[in-house]
């Protein structure tokens, strides 16, 4: 029983980690809570329903809905940063949040109104469910093919990104840019084109973590990102914000707590648990698990 | 200073008038009831977002759990009046003040955090909020809803008189807009205290505040269990306006209403919210004809609004109407003393 909760937690656990990833890609550059990260995984989620419904769903047409999805949300990703954060790079913190709010109800209303999208929750085409059943220490273990791919397409995903990030030209251009921007720009760093790469990045995260999501809970509809993409924040404030091994590692717990929750303290509560979480990281360690703390400029 | 103590008498004036004039019309049927409850529920929305204007906008902390707040209030005064047969009067105040300990209980770990983080507890705030009122079924009825909480004429009262519920519309509109007047007036002194010039210091620069001598995270709760306070009393008015409770009803979008009147009438303006308030409420109705694409202009308007008027309507202006009356007397005064100058350089 344990062992059983402990896998769907990993596998929920991954899915958090990858949406938690770009909140904490575009908060390191930009400081900014970009809200409207929770609506790409619905709107990657949704590009995923398209292709394997048009294609019928095999493993082959699943990795060609992750790719596609991945181009769409990039592309989405990035207009919505040069059309909406762009104008307000240097207005106050607050106005920015505030359109980040706007541009998530935005998406989640246009969804509805849009009429190959619709506000019906819609049945997501399934796999051929092929689980293994296994016997350890006595408890009998469920594997489904579906949690399999999710973590084995997170693994890789998480792979790619942390190569990216270390050892390629633009992600040490990313990281100077996080570290300081003003300093970035004047070494001769595109800081815009940067930036939309990481929204680019972050939204192609948020894609597959929506084609997973979708392919373990086969439902889409406009809201879906919304729960998700709040528990990632909070799985991302928990590794510590702008860390990206800290956003793996906090998805992670978080993943596991919410289902350990939802089976031994109440399923109604569960949610309630998994903000309580962040309410007492925040008090206890604000930076998170892997944050370093900043110190406070006058 | 003059101005100011004249200014009263006029404004008490002014304000018993509109509101006479509007009951008036609510009850001979100018104003139908549909249009009298939205004007009750703009009322509140006004309330609540003075609340959130000062927590937000004078004190520079965003608070995304304002209807976790609202909810709280709504039940408590809901709860009170129904179980314990308190008068509507008294449910709304006990709505407040259970409202603001909770403030107080949430404020105290969560004000020491800056900026972006203080906005996503207070969010998960409103969110557990609201899934546990969702699990206290005795007492909130759960996700069924709270039914028949009563109006704000009592039950006893309609079932002496069945004439008295065509009351019930004129008396929301006068009780929540009285509540307007009020919470206007004390967030206004509050303001122009030495309070309220602390906590515009903590907006304007924290650590330089602090280093003035102004004790910040004090400052910073006090405008919070204050905004906490208006928020329950605004939820309390809405319960006994709309006579049902459930908690769906009070979920971060609905956080997020407030934060757009607030945003649209100007961080920092009182006037402001007001106008943006009663604009706002009313434009929700108007646009209703527009059916779900209503949903996609509302949140269009607030991003065209913070790209080219990041400042809202009014700023950080205030609109006096007793000013506009002052205005004349204030020129002529200006003239006496402008020649009067001129008189001592010759």
């Amino acid at each position: 029983m344990l062992l059983q909760q402990l896998i769907n937690g990993f596998t929920l656990g991954f899915i958090y980690a990858l949406i938690a990833l770009g909140y904490t890609m575009v908060y390191g550059i930009v400081r900014l809570i970009n809200f409207a990260h929770g609506d790409m995984l619905m709107l990657g989620a949704y590009t995923g329903f398209f292709v394997l419904n048009a294609f019928g769903a095999t493993p082959s047409t699943l990795i060609l809905a992750l790719f596609v999805s991945m181009f769409v949300c990039a592309i989405i990703g990035v207009a919505i940063e040069r059309a909406f954060y762009k104008p307000l790079r240097n207005a106050p913190r607050i106005n920015i949040l505030i359109v980040a709010i706007g541009a998530s109800l935005l998406i989640e209303n246009g969804s509805r109104i849009l009429p190959f999208m619709g506000p019906n929750p819609r049945q997501y085409p399934q796999l051929e469910a092929t689980s293994t059943i296994t016997e350890v220490m006595g408890q009998r273990v469920v594997l489904s093919k579906q949690d399999v791919i999710v973590v084995v397409v997170s693994l890789i995903m998480m792979a790619s990104l942390g190569y990216v990030v270390k050892f390629t030209k633009i992600g040490k251009a990313m990281r100077s840019v996080s570290q300081d921007t003003r300093a970035a720009s004047l070494m001769g760093i595109n800081v815009n084109r940067i930036i939309s790469f990481t929204f680019a990045i972050g939204s192609a995260m948020a894609a597959v973590a929506g084609v997973l999501f979708a392919s373990k809970y086969p439902q889409v509809q406009p809201y879906m990102g919304i729960l998700p993409g709040l528990k990632a924040f909070v799985a991302a404030v928990l590794g510590g914000i702008g860390s990206i091994p800290g956003a793996m590692i906090g998805g992670i717990i978080l993943g596991i707590t919410e289902i350990l929750s939802k089976a031994y303290i109440s399923s109604k509560l569960a949610d309630a648990v998994v903000f309580g979480i962040l309410v007492l990281i925040l008090m206890v360690r604000p930076t998170g698990i892997m944050g370093k703390s900043l110190k406070e400029k006058v | 200073m003059l101005t100011k103590v004249r200014s009263f008498p006029l404004l008490l004036v002014l304000t018993v008038l509109i509101i006479g004039v509007i009951a008036v019309f609510i009850r001979i049927g100018v104003i139908n009831d549909y249009a009298a409850q939205i004007l009750s529920f703009a009322g509140i929305n006004v309330i609540i977002a003075l609340g959130l204007n000062l927590i937000t906008g004078f004190t520079g902390q965003l608070a995304l759990g304002h209807a976790g707040f609202m909810a709280i209030g709504a039940y408590a005064a809901a709860v009170s009046v129904m179980q314990f047969n308190m008068p509507i009067f008294v449910g709304v105040i006990i709505g407040g003040i259970v409202t603001s300990v909770f403030g107080l209980v949430i404020g105290f770990p969560t004000l020491r955090l800056k900026g972006d983080y203080l906005a996503i507890v207070t969010l998960a705030f409103g969110e557990i909020i609201r899934v546990i009122l969702v699990n206290m079924d005795a007492l909130t009825g759960g996700a069924a809803g709270l039914k028949g909480v009563p109006y704000f004429v009592s039950k006893e009262t309609i079932e002496k008189n069945p004439n008295a519920i065509l009351w019930v519309p004129v008396l929301s509109f006068i009780f929540i807009t009285l509540s307007v007047v009020i919470v206007l007036a004390l967030v206004h002194n509050l303001l122009n205290s030495s309070y309220g010039r602390a906590i515009i210091s903590v907006r304007e620069d924290e650590v330089a505040s602090g280093s003035m001598g102004v004790g910040t995270f004090r400052y910073k709760m006090i405008a919070f269990i204050i905004s906490a306070f208006i928020a329950g009393v605004g939820g309390g008015l809405y319960a006994f306006l709309f006579n049902y409770l459930n908690p769906t009803d009070f979920n971060f979008i609905r956080s997020v209403d407030f934060l757009i009147i607030v945003v649209f009438g100007g961080m920092g303006s009182l006037t402001g919210t007001i106008v943006a308030g009663y604009l706002l409420t009313y434009l929700q109705e108007a646009l209703r004809f527009l059916q779900d694409y209503r949903l996609v202009i509302y949140p269009l308007l607030l991003i065209i609004m913070m790209i080219f008027r990041p400042g809202g309507i009014l700023g950080s202006r205030e609109f006096s109407p007793t000013r506009l009356i002052h205005l004349k007397s204030f020129k002529k005064a200006l003239q006496r003393e402008t020649a009067a100058e001129r008189e001592e350089t010759k």
